[in-house]
């Protein structure tokens, strides 16, 4: 159970204060000295603190940051953190539904509408109905509309209807759906070429704009469906998605996804939402496909002096193109200057982040390009080794590294008359680098 | 010092300073940092040659950044370099980086060390200022070993300029508290001690902070300043304020050299010179004065010069405490101060109160205040100054307003902060002990005080308590009652139960004839506490419950059924399942006779430092409390112990139930009664702890006979006690037989080998060993090995052959790792413990008094009191010695009259005895008459030490 929320800007101050339940604070202006008590202790902490739970006179402070902004949960009670962040990553989405990027201007100009819907999707600290097109049909930003009695029992009957995210009456001439698989891809490497660790984490997005009531079935290569399949089904299937199905290691659902039938038959049948949301989330660990392969080369000339030759390898099919390539080279602290050679792209070295950036706009696959840096350096009296942080990367491939394919995604509208056919669908893959880091 | 140039304003810093100011972010100015630091280090890369501005602003960028928080490891070399240049500004910059960057195990010290010695030998003074200001501030010891011999030099040379002397001064002063044993004055003393006629006032109040310090060591060096102080200060005080111009604050003249000459002035004792002393005085005086005078500015600054030198002069008074007049003065004014409106006023006079309350002086005139101090205690918004005003109350103490104060105390006690709680605890329960009057006063005080402050009435405060009721026997039944009483409210304290437990089950019965209050009711209000209460509580229960079976046999079947029952009896605590277990089966299968032996009342405790005390004085370190107070605490304490000398040691009697269970094991002693389990139990080392104290460690094999003369009244208790043993004596004497017990303890974690113990009988007890034996010791021997930690058990038995004068020997002899102990004690038989006590009436007494005529026959003693006079104690100690006190036979009853007959094997030797103690003049007068001439001597001997 939430006490208190509260958003404050980087410089501490507070901008919004919603509390919850009388424990946090106490009497007089207990409040105030929370709120103060969180600025001193963790916005404003000598060190940089870096868990997101501080416990400050025995009230808990969970706390997301989104670019300059705090969001913190108070509460005095022993709460599911996990439920508490879930909550804040979901106000986060709201707000960005609401009025684009959360930035002290936007909390600042839209107080009146964020009050708004603090006190909809939490009562007494507990969270309710947070989904963004529920509560866009009766939370708006433009003026005060007076609804009909009609609408008003139609909005109270979806809010506390056993379907809370999806009015009915929806209506489109084109039946069309989205759905983005979303990839990150993190993994940490020896200089050796060792994985010592890697794990994709994806989502599946969907924007959907469908009419009435329809319901979806959604399929992909998951390990288990596949086998429970190929026992059934012909010898050939087996040989055919044997290889290419993947072992999930744990997914989670949008609150429209039918879990029992999930549990007993492993399919993902829902009745969609209206616009964008968010399927699925899971996390693979085997068979990824690293789509960049980085060798570091890092020789000691003297003790005035560093060469450093990096390699990079896509290791993708060729017909495909990787964007935004970003390597990351951590420089000792006693550089006193750098010159680079690349064969592709731009490289900079940048003081302010003691690291040479390395910028190549687009990579096919099957390719390698190379930079090399001389590093000159101060000599200083310190004996201290420098610690050779990691090598890190960025990019965006057009494949799911993990390797998951959408097979299908069925749509059944029994009531109004348009079929799986009719309903134009688009699928997009995407898999973008998480922290992808290999040691030198 | 020249100017700041408009050039040398730095603008690179001055920009990038704005530029982190403006950061929005952490990350961001840790950005600006990081790449300010490339910029640095490209322009410190060895090829390019930097003029002395640029690098002057590097060096301030990077001091700046460290400033910050941020890791610099670069740029020292440059900072050195700057040392060397001739502009101010660039030297001060070098200076300044080094002094709070440069670590002294550097490599570079010694490059700084020359550029430092360069600049003390140059004739300019601001660079020799710099160069002793870095020296000050880095101070380290390599710092000290380079220029320790150097500084004095320019300190006491002629022509060294003023500035460049203050300075040297307190560079000296840092030096010589970072490493004393660097700093030789010697031949310089004296020339450093005339710095206090130097003209110029920088320099004497420089010199004086040098001085002060270096006189705390080594005063007798230095006490030539104390008359040149004197003389400078009546100087400064008896001048017009506006005779020193520039030392002038506020109207006030040179206030910081006048504190610092008073301060100086209190590292010694009043001057002897009559002169000195008497300018001295009326320095004082005019200060004091000064006070009364209407102040010359309203501003704050020019009130707080004034008071710092006032209260410094009261703190001179107080430490000389010989002025009476003075003393009484200085009170007057903090009288004053305590109603001023300025709380750190009313703070100082409160503190400085309190140093004024323990001189025998002032203390009357303190204790005029005592409601304005009560009024602080109650209404002051700062709890500093509520904490002071507590710390004055108790102060201000005494035997006349102790009632009184105490009930403030306690009033007050129920709103007092948290955080002074546990010590205002400690006092209320100090005062009431020391000042008790009566001793229904005294229980009723500490009863409340653990219902109101349960939590913070620590074990000491109820360990007294228990002590003291135990040992008083006027008390007992009050104290019954009244914690009866307090135990019905529905809610009490565990320290309130625990209090309850113990005396209700030794002093139940003194109630229990009051229907309300019967054994079962008793009982019953005990048990309806036990379940809410921690194990050490139950256990302390339980054997309350024993002893209820002793008490009142009727309650038997009840406690019997308590005890065997499940939770009892297996309970999952080893120390409680044990009690349950041992004590049901003593109350089935003991017969009346050996309960009643083994469950006796416990003997009065014996006398010593009151433990509350002691708690206090490591609470607040030594100093915080009075001398004189600490001595009243000790005497009024054995007073209030009454017949301590009698009572057996806790400690000595339950570690004795540690190996040999013995019949008359002390139940209540909460040790736990297992056989052979030497390692004491959480409960029971809590008594142990504050019965034991650190014995005196005895010289080894030197007669050591402090002990003796305790056990002349006394039949039990520690004999002897160093780092290794504890000898605990436990003996009983019946007609002309004794018996006595010897327990040895090995206070060590290894064993004792070869330990043999022998009594002999030295002087004529010895010479007439064969012919007229006088006292025959019989002992066994004991086994030759003592394993740490344990404790071995010897008996001696005594028979008395006829009168003697001179104690047994006990010779112990062991080995501890390898080193031979030998120890000599004397054991404690002496005569008086043959005593069979005569009751007889008045008329017979004064016959056999009469009878008893001869001169040979009589023994008088006139001597002065050791102790206090308090009658109870009297008594205690009289009845201990083992006579019959005679009560209604003097016709003065002040005078304590006893009788009593020394039974021999061959003879019986009847004595009278007869006290008359002189209250005003602290004395007695001790007359003995017995029909043995040299047992009168004996006796008279013996008793003139203890009284």
């Amino acid at each position: 159970m939430i006490g208190g929320l509260f958003i404050y800007n980087h410089k501490g101050e507070v901008l919004i204060s919603r509390v919850y339940r009388d424990d946090i604070g106490g009497p007089l202006n207990g409040v105030m000295i929370l709120l103060d008590a969180f600025r001193v202790n963790v916005i404003h902490a000598r060190q940089q603190v870096r868990s997101p739970v501080t416990n400050i006179a025995r009230t808990s402070f969970l706390h997301v940051k989104r670019s300059n902004i705090w969001l913190a949960a108070a509460t005095k009670q022993n709460v599911n953190a996990t439920m508490v962040f879930e909550f804040l990553y979901k106000m986060c989405d709201v707000m960005a539904a609401y009025f684009g990027k959360i930035s002290e201007e936007n909390v600042k100009n839209n107080f009146v509408l964020i009050y708004e819907l603090l006190d909809e999707i939490l009562d007494f600290g507990y969270p309710q109905n947070s989904e963004t097109g529920a509560l866009k049909t009766f939370i708006t930003q433009q003026g005060i509309k007076s609804q009909t009695k009609e609408e008003q029992s139609q909005i109270t009957s979806q809010v506390t209807g056993q379907i809370g995210w999806r009015r009915e009456g929806i209506k489109y001439r084109r039946n069309e759906l989205f759905l983005d698989v979303l990839e990150s891809v993190n993994l940490l490497m020896s200089p050796q070429g060792q994985v010592l660790s890697a794990h994709v984490s994806g989502r599946v997005v969907m924007k959907s704009y469908l009419s009435g009531m329809p319901e979806c079935k959604f399929g992909m290569n998951d390990k288990i469906v596949i086998d429970k399949q190929g026992k059934g089904g012909g010898s050939e299937d087996v040989a055919k998605s044997g290889k290419q199905s993947i072992a999930i290691d744990d997914c989670t659902f949008h609150q429209c996804v039918r879990l029992s039938k999930f549990d007993t038959e492993r399919s993902i049948s829902f009745i969609p939402p209206d616009g964008d949301y968010e399927l699925m989330r899971y996390r693979t660990t085997k068979d990824i496909i690293l789509p960049f392969r980085v060798i570091p080369l890092v020789r000691e000339v003297g003790r005035t002096r560093l060469e450093v030759k990096v390699v990079i390898k896509s290791n993708f099919k060729s017909s495909l193109l990787a964007q935004k390539i970003e390597v990351r080279i951590p420089t000792p602290l006693t550089t006193s200057g750098v010159q680079l050679i690349c064969m592709k792209g731009k490289a900079k070295y940048k003081a302010s982040e003691n690291a040479i950036v390395w910028k190549v706009k687009r990579m096919a696959g099957m390719k390698e390009s190379q930079i090399s840096a001389e590093i000159e350096l101060l000599p200083t009296n310190d004996k201290k080794k420098w610690a050779r942080p990691p090598i890190s990367m960025n990019f965006e491939v057009p494949f799911a590294p993990s390797g998951l394919k959408v097979r299908y995604l069925k749509v059944f509208e029994p009531k109004l008359n348009y079929s799986d056919h009719d309903v134009i669908k688009w699928v997009r893959y995407i898999g973008r680098s998480g922290i992808y880091e290999t040691r030198c | 010092m020249p100017a700041v140039s408009k050039g040398d304003g730095m603008r690179g810093l001055a920009v990038f300073i704005s530029d982190i100011r403006n950061c929005k972010s952490k990350e961001a100015e840790i950005k600006r940092i990081n790449k300010e630091l490339a910029n640095i280090r490209s322009k410190f890369k060895g090829d390019k040659a930097l003029d002395g501005y640029s690098k002057k602003k590097y060096v301030c960028k990077l001091l700046f950044i460290f400033l910050l928080g941020h890791d610099i490891d670069f740029g020292h070399m440059e900072a050195v370099n700057l040392l060397s240049s001739n502009k101010y500004t660039e030297k001060q910059i070098g200076y300044l980086f080094i002094s709070v960057l440069v670590n002294s195990n550097s490599e570079l010290i010694r490059l700084i060390n020359n550029a430092i010695k360069n600049d003390l030998s140059s004739r300019n003074p601001t660079f020799m200022c710099l160069a002793l200001h870095c020296i000050a501030n880095v101070g380290s010891r390599e710092m000290a070993e380079a220029f320790a011999s150097e500084i004095p030099r320019i300190l006491v040379a002629g022509d060294t300029m003023d500035s460049v002397k203050q300075s040297a001064a307190l560079c000296l002063l840092r030096l010589y508290k970072t490493s004393p044993d660097l700093v030789l004055m010697g031949e310089w003393t004296s020339r450093v001690v005339h710095l206090l006629n130097d003209q110029h006032m920088g320099v004497v109040t420089a010199a004086i902070s040098l001085i002060t310090c270096l006189s705390q060591k080594n005063p007798d060096e230095f006490k030539t300043c104390v008359s040149l102080a004197v003389s400078r200060l009546s100087r400064i005080v008896s001048s017009a304020s506006t005779d020193l111009q520039d030392y002038t604050y506020y109207f006030v003249p040179a206030p910081w050299l006048s504190c610092k000459l008073l301060r100086l002035l209190q590292c010694y004792p009043p001057p002897e010179d009559g002169a000195v002393k008497g300018r001295l005085v009326e320095c004082l005086e005019t200060i004091l004065n000064k006070a009364q005078e209407p102040p010359k500015s309203k501003k704050v600054q020019h009130s707080n010069a004034k008071n710092a030198i006032l209260f410094e002069a009261i703190s001179l008074i107080i430490h000389y405490d010989s002025e009476p007049n003075l003393l009484v003065r200085a009170c007057n004014q903090l009288g004053q101060f305590l109603q001023h409106r300025e709380t750190n006023l009313r703070y100082l006079a409160l503190e400085s109160m309190c140093t004024l309350a323990s001189s025998e002086f002032s203390h009357e005139a303190v204790k005029t205040h005592i409601e304005t101090v009560i009024n602080a205690l109650k209404t002051e918004r700062d709890v500093s100054v509520r904490q002071r005003a507590a710390d004055l109350l108790y102060a201000m103490c005494d035997r006349s307003n102790a009632k009184q104060i105490v009930a403030e105390m306690l009033s007050y006690l129920e709103t007092a902060d948290y955080s002074i709680r546990e010590e205002m605890v400690l006092k209320v329960a100090i005062l009431a002990e020391k000042y008790a009057v009566d001793y229904s006063w005294y229980v009723d005080t500490i009863l409340n005080l653990i219902r109101i402050a349960g939590d913070y009435v620590s074990e000491e405060v109820w360990y007294r308590v228990i002590q003291i009721v135990i040992n008083r026997d006027d008390v007992q039944g009050y104290a019954a009652k009244t914690v009866f009483e307090a135990l019905q409210a529905p809610a009490c304290h565990e320290n309130m139960v625990k209090v309850g437990g113990y005396i209700l089950g030794e002093f139940g019965n003194l109630i229990a004839g009051d229907p309300r209050s019967s054994p079962l009711v008793q009982f019953n209000l005990l048990h309806s506490k036990f379940h809410l209460c921690s194990v050490p509580t139950r256990a302390l229960l339980l054997s309350a419950y024993i002893k209820f079976i002793n008490l009142f046999p009727e309650t038997k079947a009840t406690i019997q059924e308590v005890l065997r029952c499940d939770s009892q009896i297996r309970n999952s605590d080893v120390e409680l399942q044990q009690r349950a277990v041992e004590y049901l089966k003593l109350s089935s299968i003991a017969s009346t006779d050996v309960l009643a032996t083994v469950l006796e009342e416990m003997p009065p405790f014996p006398e010593r430092e009151s433990s509350i005390l002691a708690k206090l004085k490591k609470k607040k370190g030594p100093g915080a409390v009075s001398v004189p107070d600490l001595e009243d605490g000790k005497r009024e304490g054995g007073e209030l112990n009454g017949g301590g000398e009698r009572g057996p040691d806790s400690a000595a009697m339950s570690a004795s139930n540690a190996s040999t269970p013995s019949p008359s094991a002390d139940l209540l002693g909460m040790r736990s009664a297992a056989p052979m389990s030497a390692a004491p139990t959480s409960a029971g080392s809590l008594l142990v702890d504050v019965f034991s104290e650190a014995g005196p460690a005895a010289p080894s094999a030197a007669v050591n006979d402090d002990g003796f003369l305790r056990f002349v009244c006394k039949n039990n208790g520690v004999l002897f006690e160093n780092q290794l043993l504890q000898i605990g004596i436990k003996s009983e004497y019946r007609q002309n037989l004794g018996r006595m017990y010897l327990f040895y303890g090995n206070k060590t974690s290894v064993q004792f080998a070869s330990f043999t113990t022998t009594v002999s009988c030295p002087g004529e007890l010895q010479s007439h060993i064969l012919s007229i034996l006088r006292l025959n010791v019989q002992t066994k021997p004991v086994e030759p090995v003592v394993e740490g930690g344990a404790q071995i058990q010897q008996v001696l038995n005594i028979e008395c052959l006829t009168d003697f004068s001179e104690a047994p020997l006990l010779n112990i002899k062991f080995r501890y790792g390898g080193a031979l102990q030998n120890l000599s004690l004397k054991l404690p038989v002496t005569i008086n413990k043959f005593f069979q006590p005569t009751e007889m009436t008045s008329h017979d007494f004064f016959q056999r008094w009469k009878q008893l005529s001869q001169p040979q026959q009589e023994a008088q003693k006139i001597f002065k009191a050791n102790h206090s006079m308090d009658t109870e104690v009297l008594k205690a100690k009289l009845l201990g010695l083992g006579t019959a006190l005679l009560d209604d036979v003097d016709p003065n009853p002040e005078n304590y009259v006893c009788a009593g007959v020394i039974q021999t094997k061959g003879q019986q030797v009847g004595c009278l005895l007869r006290l008359e103690p002189n209250g005003q003049a602290q004395m007695y007068r001790l007359t003995l008459r017995c029909s043995k001439d040299s047992v009168s001597l004996r006796l008279c001997e013996l008793l003139a030490q203890q009284f």
